[in-house]
Parts: C-alpha cells; sequence; structure tokens
C-alpha cells in the first residue's frame, strides 16, 4: 500500500506544480502589451551589456560629427553641440539608466522591507515610530525628496542613488507592512509560534517567501519609477557629471537647441518612455500572472 | 464617527511633528558646517575674520543646542517667519506670498482637471468594456502614465507653440491681469501636470466600475428596467468613486513633485522653479521652508481625503 502511495503523492505534487507554472506562462504571455514591454527590456539589457560593441562612435568624444549635425546615414539621430554622436549616447544612456534603476530598488527594497516586517511583526512603540515615520515621508513627493537629498549631498550619480533608495523606502515599508498583518493571520505562522521558532526566523522563513510574489510586482514597477525619477533629476541638472550621458540630461541638452535639431530631446525622452513603459507593462503581466486579486491594489 | 475624526487628526499631528524633524535635520545631519548652509557661498565664509564669523553663528542662532535650534525655527514657522533667502535677500514668506498662488492656481487646476476628465473617461472605458472607447482609451492611459512630464512640456512646445503656433511657449501671466493671455500660457503647462493624474484617476475608475458593476446590486437594478445612465450614474457610480477619491487626493504630491519639472519647462516663477533655483544657489532656507509647505499641504490633503472617507463609507462611519 504504502509503495503505491508514496509515488502518487509525489507525482500530483509536481503535477500541481506544473499546472501553476503553465497558468503563469499562459496569463503572462498572453497579452500582447506585456510581451511588447518584454521584448523592450531585453533588447534595452542587450543594448546596456554590449554598448561598446554597439555605439557606432565613443560617446564622450566632441567632434566626430559637425556641432549639431542633423541625422544622417553616418549619424542616425544626429549630434549634439559639441558634435558628439546622439546614437552613441543613447546606447550609453541606457547603462545610466539601468544601473541607477536597479541599485536604488536593491537598496530601497532592501531597507523597506525589513521597516515593513518588523513593524508589522511588532506592536506598540517600535511599530508606531516606523509607520508614522513612513507617513511622514510620504508628505514629500519622490521628486523633491530625492532632488533635495541629491543637492545636499552632492552632485554625482552615486548621491542619486543615495536619494532614490531613501526616497522609495516608504513604498515598500507599507506594503510589507500590510503583507505582513494579513500573513501573520494564518494558521502555520501559528503554527510556528507552536513550536518555539522565533520572530526571526518566522519573518525571514515564512512571511518573506509569502510576501514575495507582490514584492516582485512593486519591485518591477518601482524600477520604472525610479527611472522616470533618475530621468527628472538629470534633466534638472543633477545626477551623472559631464561628459557621462543620461537620457534626462540629453532631453535639457537638446530642448536648447529645438528649432535647430529636434531630435535631440525626442530621441532620449522616447527612450525614457518605453523603458518606463516596458517596466510597467512587465509588472502589470507579472501582476497578473501571480495573483489576479492584486489587481487595483498594485 | 467622532472618535474616527479625532483619531485621524491626532496621528495627523504626530505625523506633522515627524515632517518638522525630517525637514529641519535633513538641512542639518548633513556633512559641513550649517553656516555655510546658511550663509550660502562656502568662499564668503573662509574670507570671513573669525570675530565676524561668530557674530553671524550667534545671528543665526548656531551658537545654541541642537534641540533649542529646532524649537526655534518651528516657533519661527507657526509665527510665519521662515528666515530670510541669502540670494534674493528678501524674507523668505513673501517670497512664497508671490509664488505659491501662482503654483497652487496651476495645481489646482491640474488636480480638477485630473479628477474630472480622469473619472469621466475611466467611466466611459469601463462601461464600454471590449468596445471602442476601451480600446483606444486603455493605451493611452498608459502613455499617460509612463510619459515624462518634461518630454511631454518639450513635445507640446515644439508643436503646438513653435510649429503651429497655436498658443505661447513659456511665461506665466496673473488671470486678473489678463486672463486670455494667462489662460493660453496655462493650457500647456496644466495639460503636462495632470496627464499623469487624468490617466492614473481613469485607471482606477474603470477597474473601480467594472468590479461595481458585477455586484448584485447592479444587476437588481437593470431588471427593475432602469436606464443605463440612471444604473451608471446614480447607483454604481456612487460606490465605485471611494478607491478613486484616494488616489485624486493622493495626486497632489504627484502634481507638487511634478511641478519643479513643468514650471522648469515652461519658466513659470512659481515654487517649483524657486526650489530648482534656490538648490543651485545653495540658498537652503528657501529650499528648507518650500519642501516645508509642500510636505504639510500634502499631509492636509491626506487628512482630508481620510475624513472624506468616513462620510463616503458607512463601514467606516459605524466602524
Amino acid at each position: 500500500m504504502a509503495d503505491i502511495q508514496t509515488p502518487t503523492m509525489g507525482f500530483s505534487e509536481n503535477k500541481a506544480r506544473g499546472s501553476e507554472w503553465k497558468r503563469f506562462r499562459r496569463v503572462f504571455f498572453a497579452r500582447g502589451a506585456v510581451m511588447i514591454g518584454l521584448i523592450i527590456l531585453v533588447l534595452l539589457f542587450i543594448v546596456a551589456i554590449f554598448a561598446p560593441f554597439l555605439a557606432p562612435y565613443n560617446p564622450y568624444i566632441p567632434g566626430v560629427a559637425p556641432s549639431l549635425a542633423k541625422p544622417s546615414s553616418h549619424h542616425w539621430l544626429g549630434a549634439d553641440l559639441l558634435g558628439r554622436d546622439t546614437l552613441s549616447r543613447l546606447i550609453y544612456g541606457s547603462r545610466t539608466a539601468l544601473m541607477v534603476g536597479f541599485i536604488a530598488v536593491a537598496i530601497g527594497s532592501a531597507i523597506g522591507i525589513t521597516l515593513g516586517i518588523v513593524a508589522g511583526f511588532t506592536r506598540g512603540f517600535v511599530n508606531a515610530i516606523i509607520m508614522r515615520a513612513m507617513d511622514a515621508m510620504m508628505c514629500f513627493p519622490m521628486l523633491i525628496l530625492s532632488l533635495v537629498i541629491a543637492a545636499l549631498l552632492g552632485n554625482g550619480i552615486v548621491n542619486v542613488i543615495i536619494a532614490l533608495s531613501i526616497s522609495s523606502i516608504p513604498i515598500y515599508a507599507r506594503v510589507v507592512y500590510g503583507l505582513t498583518l494579513s500573513i501573520k493571520e494564518n494558521d502555520y505562522i501559528l503554527a510556528q509560534k507552536s513550536l518555539g521558532s522565533g520572530s526571526w526566523r518566522t519573518m525571514l522563513a515564512h512571511i518573506l517567501p509569502n510576501a514575495f510574489p507582490p514584492l516582485i510586482v512593486i519591485v518591477t514597477m518601482q524600477l520604472g519609477g525610479l527611472i522616470l525619477a533618475e530621468a527628472g533629476l538629470s534633466f534638472l541638472g543633477i545626477g551623472i557629471k559631464p561628459p557621462g550621458a543620461a537620457w534626462g540630461a540629453m532631453v535639457n541638452e537638446g530642448y536648447q537647441y529645438l528649432l535647430r535639431s529636434p531630435v535631440l530631446s525626442f530621441a532620449p525622452g522616447l527612450a525614457i518612455m518605453l523603458v518606463v513603459f516596458a517596466f510597467n507593462m512587465v509588472g502589470d503581466g507579472l501582476r497578473d500572472a501571480l495573483d489576479p486579486k492584486l489587481r487595483g491594489l498594485l | 464617527m467622532t472618535t474616527y475624526i479625532i483619531r485621524r487628526i491626532f496621528l495627523a499631528l504626530i505625523v506633522l511633528i515627524i515632517v518638522t524633524l525630517i525637514v529641519f535635520f535633513l538641512m542639518r545631519l548633513l556633512p559641513g558646517d550649517p553656516l555655510m548652509i546658511f550663509v550660502g557661498q562656502q568662499s564668503s565664509v573662509q574670507a570671513m575674520p573669525p570675530e565676524q564669523i561668530e557674530a553671524l553663528r550667534h545671528e543665526f542662532g548656531l551658537d545654541k543646542n541642537i534641540m533649542s535650534q529646532y524649537f526655534s525655527w518651528v516657533g519661527g514657522i507657526v509665527r510665519g517667519n521662515f528666515g530670510s533667502s541669502i540670494y534674493y535677500h528678501e524674507k523668505v514668506s513673501k517670497l512664497l506670498a508671490q509664488r505659491l498662488p501662482i503654483t497652487a492656481y496651476i495645481g489646482f487646476l491640474s488636480l480638477v482637471f485630473g479628477a474630472l476628465i480622469g473619472i469621466i473617461i475611466g467611466i466611459w472605458a469601463g462601461v464600454k468594456r471590449g468596445k471602442w472607447p476601451d480600446k483606444v482609451i486603455t493605451p493611452l492611459t498608459y502613455v499617460g502614465i509612463t510619459i515624462p512630464v518634461f518630454w511631454l512640456g518639450i513635445l507640446m512646445i515644439y508643436f503646438f507653440g513653435l510649429m503651429l503656433h497655436w498658443l505661447p511657449t513659456n511665461g506665466y501671466t496673473s488671470p486678473f491681469t489678463d486672463f486670455w493671455l494667462s489662460t493660453r500660457q496655462l493650457v500647456m503647462p496644466v495639460i503636462c501636470s495632470s496627464l499623469f493624474a487624468i490617466a492614473a484617476n481613469a485607471r482606477q475608475m474603470r477597474s473601480s466600475m467594472l468590479e461595481t458593476i458585477g455586484q448584485d446590486y447592479i444587476r437588481t437594478a437593470w431588471a427593475k428596467g432602469l436606464s443605463e445612465r440612471v444604473v451608471v450614474l446614480k447607483h454604481a457610480l456612487k460606490n465605485s468613486l471611494i478607491p478613486v477619491i484616494t488616489l485624486v487626493g493622493m495626486g497632489i504630491g504627484g502634481i507638487l513633485g511634478g511641478s519643479v519639472l513643468v514650471e522648469t519647462v515652461f519658466s513659470i516663477p512659481g515654487v517649483g522653479r524657486l526650489m530648482v533655483s534656490s538648490i543651485f544657489g545653495q540658498d537652503y532656507v528657501v529650499v528648507q521652508a518650500i519642501t516645508f509647505v509642500i510636505s504639510v499641504t500634502i499631509l492636509l490633503m491626506n487628512l482630508l481625503v481620510d475624513l472624506s472617507y468616513g462620510f463616503l463609507d458607512p463601514r467606516i462611519r459605524y466602524g
């Protein structure tokens, strides 16, 4: 009897997991817009990784083209005032956007998730301090808070990353706090407690994995949000130092020569929009595929 | 209900205190002598004789301990004294009085447009789910939430200003001086700063509408033979508006944050542009004041949303 039962149970378990993965794939790849987003992201990563091979010119050397050259077969997107190739700068700008986005999301989510779980797991003073501080931080628009922090720390890409990380902490903390409160009510957490497992163990081994699906959605969407915020900051002149390439700064440089060469600011702006769109769409697709109940909440 | 209101106001007060702490200590915990921050140019301080520096230190109250500095700063704000700007050689409160109405006017228009247009097209897309209005509106809302506002501004300046000459490309005129010119100048900035809100509100309205029209009581309304207009506008709208109101209120943060970009693109002399120029001019007293005013505005808006929730949702009212 036992010989027959054990493999059957194992089999059914595998089957359930397999079908869940199948359902995920079916829902995730079903929507055209999600697929477009995914393709844009794959292209973006390829462009960022292979930038030195893809860029037709060195993005930092001035004078590879006449100043403010119009788009031509040699310079597809023309050149800026200093005669630097716009396409090459656009390609290198993808590295800035992705680097800032990923590092800031990693730092911000690590801190925010920790604060959210701790607040959800404690009562009284600790909980009140953390959550009211998060409420207070939510009173600052992300762009304003990161603008002030970056400006006070001094100009530079590292400070922009720090500023964006700090400004995004409350978003994660709030979501994780809510998730922790609801996951905590489950019987298996009570079972863990009765087995004598400590708070930290419960938080890391049981709450965090259960909060994972909504978190991955938030993180994906935040990548888009932070890239947009970084573009805003670099448009205002805060962030990467010249001659480094950032899309927001390129839009601003092009703005000054809008009549002579509109492509200078149109192209990087379109790049920002496509990338933010792609992260949002993939985030949407992940949400629908992982947990349709989250629709409207995330 | 009274308990709910008192509780909300109490929480808002606590958050307000934390906000003042953040704004104050943000400027003080960072590296560098706060005197440099107050006086601005580092070179001018270094060139001064030590006695003069000490005199300045005393004048700005920087020789006192940090907590009493904090309390005198808060005390100043309560009396409407935000300190003096180094760059403009003027009281910050006077600068704010000139520029705040401009940002508030644009912000108010953007908030209203964002709510009205967002809700209307959201209802339309929700009711006509899968038909052409939905197929046009829904992808457009994705564009609306992803487009960088400064880039949208530049696109509009290029096409409507420089190519078609329909609208002035920048500047601001008070509506009391020249209403027509003022309105023409404001069309593009207001579209810019409300587009995100329009798109976000429309998305929320659509999904909230879809959820509501699937409920039993709506089926009953249809079964009674009511017209589509009455079912949608009278029965479904009320309940589906609740989540949208939160979003409309939260939109003020995005609009005020975006004002930094929009006012820069369109050269509007509001608080957003003052913020940017003060940051580059290291005029941190002004930065501190603006950050405080913006965060308090958002705090009040959140409180208002919370309280309106109590009126709209009986579960909260009696809960």
